[in-house]
């Protein structure tokens, strides 16, 4: 054994977000020893206070971005990165801070601040591929355990990780659940959402709720009317929609159609959510069904 | 219907003495058993677990449990499982391979040890779904050994239908109601004012044994033309049809109809319709390694036509649009599926339409594609 050590340099690095993606790597308790062995983890202020110096070679990023100052850093730590890998809704999609995209912030910051004008915020919370190039974007609020260490592990090894970008149908029909909406009339967001989670809540007879964002193929303006098959209002369609991807494209532009379908005449600059109106315009659907 | 090498009559308690007697055998009974507000497959512990006095009400789209006012046990159509989650099951080790400390690989296949099943309840469109599963994935060169293993001598008995759902389209496929083969034991259901009975008939050795161990009495005029009319009346009362042409030409000439944009914009290309058929048959392979890449292991996993990455080539995805895997799916089960296997790969057991979360129908599309040929048709001949 030489005294150098070879194993790859990681670092986590957090922006606005829960920590909850971050703390899933900490939750991988009997494979954390072993990761350890493989990488030399230069830098996660969650685990350690010790700052390693960089270049890294595998950065994971939890956290979007939401303030002129996280924007210039950010491109500070694509610099200093070989591989970087988005992990979660946050860091993929914006996160559920990316509601401030249909609202006034300023707005905001003067309800929540007593003096707002020291607080530096960004109008928009914009996901990391947004702002810097990107090599791998893992899903979920929060991710799921095995898919990160996938992720590492196949990083190590040179391969592509093992991650579908399909529906969550598919993991649900595989592990035999009967379907919500077909056998209960259950509203369930399945057929246009990621995969990741295994199809959890089907399987305990709640319908998905996108937590993963879109699936790779979408069709939002053909799956809208199933939800509203099953029960639910316009007004719920945008909610459902707006929650920890509220910002990934596809689900946006379906709410934002919805919303502004929704919208009474008289409510002025106010959508179907009762926030005001949408801060971003309502961009055609992109319908994967169009040949590229 | 070929005169049948042994048959009798046995009442309702014969099937836990059926149950008992493949038990006995040394093989895990699957049947049909409520669950979740459906009538899904599992292992059964009692025949009392059966669907006893249960049905379904089914559309495209939508599937609903109801209760039924007499006692039969196998009067529902197709549920939302098959019996490809047992002999195809949705994920399998292939093998494995570790590298040692002075670098020698070692690779190991998987060969597992999967029960001696009986199906208990088998309908003669899944009957012959297991027969075209069996032509595609031990009937070539190449053998499914993971398949293999499970059907080489899975006992089968089928229950000839006499309650076909609204989405139900076997006699269009020639797959059913009744049973032409392929069975070991072939019962069907009465339940009138004599009893609730079932007229039960051999169609192997092995099916003859069992048989020979049940408590049945000889097999009586009345029960026998009972069972027959219901076959037959259940014949005339398919939900669905297929167009009467023959859909393999139909397929051909119809790949660049505008239907397929029509539906393109329905489809969610979330792949519950493959999923649920009890042909179609596809896998991808995952190779997992742990940390240390001292082990590897390959997996293979159902995939379906609908999955950008099926079609994952150099350079991206083939099939990327909606439009071109809804046709790759429809095409291939009743057009391509012909010169491919020497069969249809649709035995019209309704599932695809049941469970598609946005009720597309394989019928009316094959109907309205056969409409537009049509048209184009006449109108060729019109303007010659
Ligand atoms: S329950 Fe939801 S995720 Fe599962 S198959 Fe049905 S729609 Fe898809
Ligand atoms: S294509 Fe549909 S109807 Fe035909 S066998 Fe498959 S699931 Fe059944
Ligand atoms: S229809 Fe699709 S999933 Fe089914 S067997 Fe054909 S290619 Fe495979
Ligand atoms: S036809 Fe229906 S079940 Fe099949 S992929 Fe399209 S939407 Fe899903």
């Amino acid at each position: 054994m030489s005294g150098v050590d070879r194993r790859p340099t990681m670092a986590v690095w957090k922006f606005a977000s829960c920590d909850g993606c971050q703390l899933t790597l900490l939750d991988c308790e009997d494979e954390l020893l072993p990761l350890a062995d493989q990488v030399r983890i230069s830098y996660f202020l969650e685990a350690t206070s010790a700052a390693g110096p960089g270049p890294y070679d595998l950065s994971l990023v939890d956290g979007s971005i939401t303030t002129p100052a996280d924007a210039e850093r950010i491109r500070h730590i694509r610099d200093v990165s070989r591989y970087l890998v988005t992990i979660g809704a946050c860091a993929t999609a914006g996160g559920i801070q990316a509601l401030r995209n249909f609202a006034d912030v300023a707005e905001f910051r003067a309800a929540v601040y007593a003096s707002p004008e020291y607080v530096e915020t960004l109008a928009d919370s914009t996901a990391i591929s947004l702002n810097v190039p990107v090599d791998f974007e893992l899903r979920g609020c929060p991710v799921d355990r095995g898919q990160l260490l996938e992720v590492i592990t196949a990083h190590l090894a040179g391969r592509r990780p093992d991650i579908s970008d399909h529906s969550v149908c598919f993991p649900c029909k595989r592990r035999g659940t009967v379907c919500l909406p077909v056998a209960k009339g259950v509203p369930c967001l399945g057929p246009v959402t990621h995969d990741g989670c295994g199809a959890l809540c089907p399987a305990y007879g709640r319908g998905c709720y996108g937590c993963f964002g879109p699936s790779g193929s979408t069709n939002l303006p053909a799956f809208v009317p199933l939800l509203r098959r099953d029960g639910m209002s316009g007004l719920d369609v945008v909610r459902v929609l707006r929650t920890f991807n509220t910002a990934a494209p596809e689900f946006a532009a379906a709410s934002s159609a919805l919303a502004e379908a929704e919208r009474p005449p008289e409510a002025g600059q106010r959508d179907a959510t009762g926030e005001p109106g949408p801060g971003q315009d309502g961009a055609a659907p992109r319908h994967r069904w169009e040949d590229e | 219907m070929t005169e049948p090498t042994r048959q009798a009559v046995m009442g309702p308690d014969g099937l836990e003495a059926l149950r008992q007697a493949l038990v006995r055998r040394g093989r895990t009974v699957v049947g049909p058993t409520v669950r979740d507000d459906a009538i899904v497959l599992a292992e059964l512990t009692s025949a009392s677990e059966l669907p006893f006095g249960w049905g379904v009400e089914v559309e495209a789209g939508r599937y609903r449990l109801r209760r039924r006012s007499d006692r039969m046990a196998f009067a529902h159509s197709a549920g939302p499982q098959s019996w490809k989650k047992y002999l195809h099951p949705e994920r399998v080790r292939q093998w494995t391979a570790d590298r040692g400390p002075d670098g020698t690989l070692t690779v190991r296949e998987e060969v597992d040890r999967p029960p001696a099943y009986a199906f208990l309840g088998v309908r003669p469109c899944d009957l012959s779904a297991i027969a075209v599963q069996d032509r595609v994935l031990v009937g070539g060169p190449h053998r499914d050994e993971a398949y293999r293993r499970r059907r080489t001598g899975a006992f089968l008995v089928v229950v000839e239908c006499v309650e076909p759902g609204a989405t139900c389209f076997c006699v269009s496929m020639g797959t059913g109601p009744a049973v032409h083969g392929g069975h070991d034991l072939a019962l069907t259901e009465v339940d009138d004012e004599r009893g609730h009975r079932f007229w039960v008939r051999a169609g192997s050795e092995a099916g003859a044994e069992v048989l020979a161990e049940l408590p049945v009495r000889p097999a009586d005029p009345t029960t026998v033309a009972r069972a027959e009319e219901a076959v037959t009346r259940a014949a005339g009362r398919m939900g669905r049809t297929m167009p009467p042409v023959d859909l393999r030409d139909l397929m051909r000439d119809t790949l660049e109809a505008e239907r397929w944009n029509d539906v393109a914009a329905r489809c969610l290309t979330c792949g519950n319709c493959t999923m649920v058929c009890p042909t179609c048959y596809c896998t991808t392979t995952e190779d997992v390694t742990d940390l240390t890449g001292e082990h590897a292991e390959r997996w293979r996993r159902w995939d379906v036509c609908y999955d950008l990455d099926f079609t994952h080539m150099h350079g991206g995805t083939v099939r990327r649009s909606g439009l071109s895997r809804y046709r790759q799916w429809l095409t291939h089960k009743i057009g391509t599926w012909h010169d491919q296997f020497g069969s249809s790969g649709c035995v019209g057991c309704g599932r695809c339409i049941v469970w598609c979360p946005v009720a597309i129908d394989i019928t009316e599309e094959a109907h309205a594609l056969h409409a537009e040929a049509s048209g184009r048709d006449a109108e060729g001949a019109g303007a010659s």
